[in-house]
């Protein structure tokens, strides 16, 4: 089992013919992906790497079942983008496009639920269930993709792309594997968070422990504490928080746009407080994340 | 970013919101014709784009003219929280018979805006919401539906403000509403709004952040406002050597080689992508390493701009050597990395053996990167070292210079 | 000076306009340009080179990329 994907998923990519988009096409379906088709306005009739070219999205859903999209249009076009596959029906749509107006993610958010789809994202690299499918740029090449993504016993959410591969990587080869790993964005707005998430994992038989990449900013751990409090799920969590060394240096801005701390609740320490006050282990250095789990992991 | 208190008072009084007069002065002469152009007693408020103005004592009282200049003088030369004043504000002291406090702002877990109201304006809000729940409402609105005067006026009514305040603060809370909306703020707060002996209202203090990837949708703004594209509005101004990584970054699109923030000490960080780079910085700290910088790359850089932020970093002066590391990458290869760096730290006149401290960029690519790193004998490591472990290792390294 | 990639023309391609013209356009990162009817390589672009080996798909052996740091 997995959430979100599994190896049936069929999904487009919006934005197909960009540069980015190009090479994410070959990775996805080099790892298997059942990617069928891509959308740009104005490039109807053409093909990247063999997955047909359409103007619309719903020159897609008109004629089969597209179960997701990725979104990977320049901000200015992005959100107009994340309209039109859900008014089109699409049920997830994944956004990988960075530097999105915040008032815009609350929009298209607002309007994914009051028509029941999903967002994961803005900025990110998308999903992954090892061994069966991948929308998103997550891991890269394919080969590289599977050395860091073996399949296995723990659900991976991150704030960051990058560290998502790299969480990943230490739990394969570690031994413990990958469920299902989602890149949640970096975003200050994000469709998914943390504890929207849990109970998919929660559901999942598959996943039998947590592991997650946190930064200063936001409320997404303090949601996630709040979750793992009130929900009495049995997953062990373990997280990892990256940028300590920001909460001496508060109005300077460092990695993603989600990172700005905007009150007391958002700093490391606070965070770290909370997390362990509803159980969440909190992992000083990546290598320690495989170690905890294991001990949780019978 | 941040606005100082007298732009916010701008854009509010555009937004037809009651303000008490006010004249903003450069300098103590400046200040002295503002309180005659202001008349009567006036406060004198520093400019910083930081709380705790009264208690840093920014923040006088004058009678006239002439004690405003000796205010004045005395307010530029303190800095508030490591803030330097741009200058003061000159207002009319009005008398207050009750203050509220109005803003709206993002709440990240409903994904929505939600306007806070409070008749206990003033103090601080936090300490309102902990002690007094019942004097404080949060209200949500939708980002679809159109903006309209009922959320503002249910915000105000929720603490029990009724009779003939509701309609005026109904109004300045609407017109907060709507700056907050159309100008893509983070923040926008009055704090406090005064009721005045004569029972009208004015904003007299105000508080607005800007969302930054929205600074080029309100450049019209901006520039009404007098405030320059370089103005990073950031804690404290960007140093020469941080302006020189943007310019690094900008110079090429593509990928990201900047985002450069930096330090005092003696190893150079060449570090990313954005989750990694502060990973990466945590790391070699907690190993009792000294960054000289913090950076970010990511997006998969250019050769020639990846050799470009290396020069940088090297032409700082206290650099001994550079550490090259980043989590494991999909996109970004390890081998244009690996070309970018030894091209950058030989073009400086160094040689890559002794110049950098570990080369850590496992994943695509990473086999042609390591035939390079090998070539010029570069300490790299792979995968099975893990992050913590190479900044460990480069830190140790510069135990030695 | 490009310390990475040195690319190899052998000289039967300056006789094929066809392929010189195909050259300059499947480079991603521009080594190849046209230079007084001939097709030359730029130095300022060669440690750009993506090893995509589309040159190579358009000119066969006649076009050699040759990674300075394997030798």
């Amino acid at each position: 089992m997995s959430i979100l994907i599994d190896e049936n998923t069929t999904f487009i990519i919006q934005g197909i013919t960009g540069r980015e988009a190009v090479s994410m096409t070959r990775e996805v379906l080099d790892y298997g992906s059942k990617v069928i088709g891509g959308v740009t306005p104005g490039r109807k009739g053409r093909n990247v790497h063999g997955v047909p070219v359409e103007d619309t999205v719903r020159a897609f859903t008109e004629r089969e079942r597209v179960d997701a999209s990725v979104v990977a249009v320049p901000p200015a076009f992005a959100t107009d983008a994340v309209f039109e596959a859900i008014e089109a029906g699409i049920k997830l749509v994944i956004i990988v496009t960075e530097r999105i107006p915040r008032k815009q993610v609350a929009q298209f958010v607002e309007y994914a639920d009051q028509h029941g789809a999903r967002i994961i994202g803005p900025n990110c690299l998308g999903v992954i269930s090892p061994g069966k499918s991948r929308v998103g740029g997550v891991g890269g090449a394919a080969e590289s993709t599977r050395r860091a993504f073996q399949p296995g016993v723990v659900g991976v959410m991150s704030r960051s792309g990058g560290m998502t591969v790299e969480i990943s990587n230490a739990l394969s080869e570690a031994g413990l594997g990958i469920s299902t790993a989602v890149s949640i964005g970096g975003d200050a707005i994000i469709g998914s968070t943390y504890a929207e998430l849990m109970p998919l994992f929660d559901a999942d038989p598959a996943t039998k422990g947590i592991a997650i990449y946190s930064e200063p900013g936001g409320q997404a751990e303090a949601q996630l504490a709040d979750y793992m409090r009130s929900s009495g799920s049995n997953l062990p969590v373990v997280a990892f928080m990256a940028g300590r060394f920001m909460d001496a240096m508060p109005g300077m801005r460092f990695g993603h746009a989600g990172t700005i701390v905007e009150g007391r609740a958002d700093t490391t320490a606070e965070k770290i407080e909370r997390m362990e006050a509803a159980g969440i282990r909190v992992a000083e250095r990546i290598e320690d994340i495989p170690r905890f789990l294991k001990e949780r992991i019978g | 970013m941040r606005l100082y208190e007298f732009e916010a008072k701008e854009v509010l009084r555009r937004a037809r919101v009651p303000l008490p007069k006010s004249v903003m002065a450069r300098t103590p002469e400046e200040a002295e014709t503002a309180a005659s152009e202001v008349g009567g007693p006036v406060v004198l408020k520093s400019q910083v784009l930081s709380g705790g103005r009264m208690k840093a004592g920014a923040i006088k009282f004058a009678e006239d003219g002439a004690g405003a200049r000796a205010a004045t003088a005395e307010i530029l030369g303190i800095t508030v929280n490591g803030q330097q004043s741009v200058g003061v504000l000159v207002e009319e002291r009005r008398d207050v018979a009750q203050e509220y406090y109005a803003a709206v702002t993002w709440d990240g877990r409903a994904k929505r805006p939600v306007i806070i109201f409070s008749d206990m304006g003033g103090i601080d809000i936090e300490e309102v919401a902990e002690q007094h729940p019942e004097h404080l409402s949060r209200t949500h609105f939708s980002n679809l539906a159109p903006l309209s005067d009922y959320q503002a006026k249910v915000a105000v009514s929720r603490v029990g403000v009724t009779g003939n305040d509701l309609g005026p603060l109904t109004r300045i809370v609407a017109a907060l509403v709507k700056v907050f909306v159309e100008r893509d703020m983070t923040l926008a707060e009055i704090n406090p709004i005064g009721k005045l002996a004569d029972g009208t209202f004015v904003a007299l203090d105000s508080h607005m952040d800007m969302e930054q990837e929205a600074r080029g949708t309100h450049a019209d703004l901006l520039r009404s406002l007098g405030i320059p594209d370089e103005d990073t509005r950031m804690a404290r101004p960007p140093t020469e050597f941080e302006i020189a990584g943007a310019k690094v970054n900008d110079a090429d699109t593509r990928g990201v080689a900047g985002n450069i923030t930096e330090f005092d000490g003696n190893l150079g960080l060449i570090i990313g992508a954005g989750g990694g780079s502060l990973t990466l910085f945590d790391a070699v700290r907690a190993a009792g390493g000294n960054p000289a910088n913090y950076c970010e790359i990511g997006g998969n850089p250019s050769v020639a701009k990846a050799a470009a932020l290396t020069k940088l970093v090297l032409s700082k002066p206290g650099v001994d050597k550079i550490a090259v590391m980043m989590n494991v990458v999909s996109n970004t290869r390890a081998d244009m990395m690996a070309r970018g760096i030894v091209k950058g730290v030989i073009e400086a006149g160094y040689d890559p053996a002794e110049k950098i401290a570990i080369f850590r960029i496992p994943g695509s690519w990473e086999e042609e990167g390591f035939a390079i790193l090998r070539k010029y004998g570069v300490e790299f490591v792979d995968r099975s070292v893990s992050m913590h472990e190479a900044a460990a290792r480069a830190v140790a390294k510069m135990a030695g210079t | 000076m490009a310390m990475f990639i040195r690319v190899d023309i052998d000289e039967s391609v300056q006789a094929d306009e066809a392929l010189k013209k195909s050259l300059v356009e499947v480079c991603p990162v521009d080594i190849f340009a046209l230079d007084g009817g001939r097709v030359v390589t730029l130095d300022a672009n060669l440690d750009e080179c993506t090893l995509c080996d589309l040159c190579i798909q358009a000119a066969g052996d006649r076009v050699q990329v040759v990674k300075l740091y394997r030798e």
